[in-house]
């Protein structure tokens, strides 16, 4: 009896100790260090379409000047918003500026996402043609601002990566020069859902903190439908229209 | 044999602790997995879910032909009739609503586990309960309500609803329909103080895909209101002997979205290529919006 029960107990035992995580340990050699990739609890990778059912007339036409309805600007953001002028960004180089990281994955865009090493994700857009990196267990950034400024991920287990931004060159949070300053910090969630009857869906949630120009969090999370590959990638340079 | 018989009834017990912490590590796993959900929630209003207010803006809501053509025939002027006053939501409107969430638990008294979430009602919104017990559905003929009848279960650390069995109401309050045939599926994702509602909604009548909305709220320290204030009827005027409607290409609104923001008319009756990004591309081709 008391042979059975202990056969129970570290058979109950050796279950529990068991990895939870899907990717835990996949394909990683004995004895090595497991990196990011191997230990990744969900595979983000693939082709992700964006699908804009919310906020439509913000995102797939150009809103009107000075229209920052649901974005609680501050007194200098408004000003900023109001003083919008696109040919002057187009002029000074600027096309790029509503395609940041604080707002491109809010754009009607699709997203390819691999790894590009085994501590490094690589998110492209194919509209803006923006290429975003999400580096595991990275030092503090240092070196020039950049529109998709510099990524730190982790991931969140049981199943979530989240991922936080600095290092920002200022932009907009929507094409019609809504801005986010140069010190916003962008705080990303990335889940995975299923989708009944077929298919997945990739939930991101983006999280903009911009003392400067916004009072309190900006907070929005966008859907994506995965695809099976890349035959509608369509890349489009960045553009103020 | 005394001292023996003492270590045997000592040792009993004992293994059936240590049998018990061990069935826990394995069993509680799934409980530690788990968020807690419970509380008070404010909604986070940063984007538009119940879109523009214009009377014909179905922008985002991929739409069946017989969708849109019913979308199309309705009025607001229904609002007026006594009988459809306080008609409702059906169950999805905790996602799309401007409203907070009140969410608590039932617990079973003896074993502590959650028997169900409720989220509380708000003015034109039912409770929605989320039964945990594995209790099945009702049958296909059973009563249909606006909450209409929903299960749980984790998937790790997400609460994953399913709702069947609600009453044919609105997917926008301007008139794009639902049937009761609508089923829905809810996760609760939950990242620090932040609560994510991401909503699949299907029907196979009026929409021609799944339709996909998520919305956050933040954690509140300010207890709200499980229950909302009561909707009382009021008497409008006579709206006439049929409810007031559109006819066919009737619809005098239908161009709205165009004059005023550039909308095409596509986008704004809620044609499904219309949710792509490659529809962006046929906008600047320069088709002629209808």
């Amino acid at each position: 009896m008391r042979v059975f029960l202990i056969a129970i107990l570290v058979t109950l035992a050796s279950i529990a100790t068991l990895p939870r995580a899907a990717g835990q340990g996949r394909g990683t050699p004995a004895g090595s260090a497991v990196t990011p990739k191997a230990s990744a609890p969900i595979d983000l990778t693939g082709y992700w379409v964006a699908l804009v059912s919310e906020d439509w007339r913000f995102r797939m036409v150009m809103p009107p000047k000075g229209d920052y309805t649901r974005v609680a600007l501050t007194e200098q953001g408004r000003k900023i918003a109001d003083a919008w002028d696109p040919a002057a960004d187009e002029a000074a180089g600027n096309q790029c500026k509503a395609y940041g990281a604080a707002a491109i994955m809010r754009l009607p865009a699709r997203f390819r996402i691999t790894w590009q090493d085994e501590n490094t994700l690589r998110v492209e857009s194919d509209y803006g043609t923006q290429t975003r990196l999400f580096h595991f267990n990275s030092p503090p950034p240092t070196g020039e601002r950049a529109w998709q400024g510099h990524s730190a991920a982790e991931w969140q287990k049981p199943s979530s990566l989240k991922v936080a931004t600095t290092n920002m060159r200022s932009g907009y949070l929507r094409k019609n020069g809504v801005p986010y300053s140069e010190n916003a910090v962008v705080t990303e969630y990335f889940d995975l859902a299923p989708i009944p009857g077929g298919g997945q869906a990739l939930l991101v949630t983006t999280i903009v903190d911009d003392p400067l120009y916004l009072q309190g969090s900006y907070v929005v999370t966008s859907q994506f439908k995965k695809e099976a590959d890349g035959s509608k990638w369509d890349p489009t340079p960045c553009s103020v229209k | 044999m005394g001292s023996n018989t003492v270590q045997r009834e000592m040792s009993a017990p004992a293994a059936a602790k240590l049998a018990a912490v061990l069935l826990c590590l394995f069993a509680c796993r799934n409980a530690a997995a788990q968020m807690e959900i419970t509380g008070s929630w404010v909604p986070r209003s940063n984007e538009f879910l119940t879109g523009d207010g214009l009377p014909v803006d179905f922008t985002g809501i991929p739409l069946s032909e017989e969708g849109r053509i019913r979308a199309l025939s309705y009025s607001e002027s229904q609002l007026a009739m006594v009988e459809r006053q306080c008609q409702g939501w059906p169950a999805f409107y905790v996602v799309q609503g401007p409203f907070g969430l009140k969410i608590w638990s039932e617990t079973d008294p003896l074993k502590g586990n959650v028997i169900s979430y409720t989220i509380g009602a708000w003015e034109d919104r039912a409770p929605l309960t989320i039964w945990m017990d594995g209790r099945p559905h009702p049958s296909q003929y059973a009563e249909h309500t606006r909450a209409g009848f929903t299960t749980g279960t984790w998937e790790g650390n997400t609460l994953v609803a399913y709702t069947t069995h609600m009453k044919a109401g609105f997917l926008r309050k301007t008139g794009a329909p639902s049937s009761d045939e609508t089923t829905m599926t809810l996760r609760f994702y939950r990242h620090g103080d932040i609560l994510i509602l991401m909503v699949i909604i299907q029907d196979p009548i009026y929409l021609a895909e799944p339709w996909i909305l998520s919305r956050s709220f933040q954690l509140s320290a300010t207890p709200m209101s499980p229950i909302g204030p009561p909707c009382v009827t009021a008497y409008e005027g006579s709206v006439g002997e049929t409810a007031p409607h559109y006819l066919p290409e009737k619809n005098p609104f239908v161009d709205e979205m165009t004059a005023k923001y550039g909308v095409p008319r596509d986008a704004a009756i809620g044609k499904p290529e219309t949710l792509y990004p490659e529809y962006r591309k046929k906008m600047s081709a320069g088709i002629p919006a209808k």
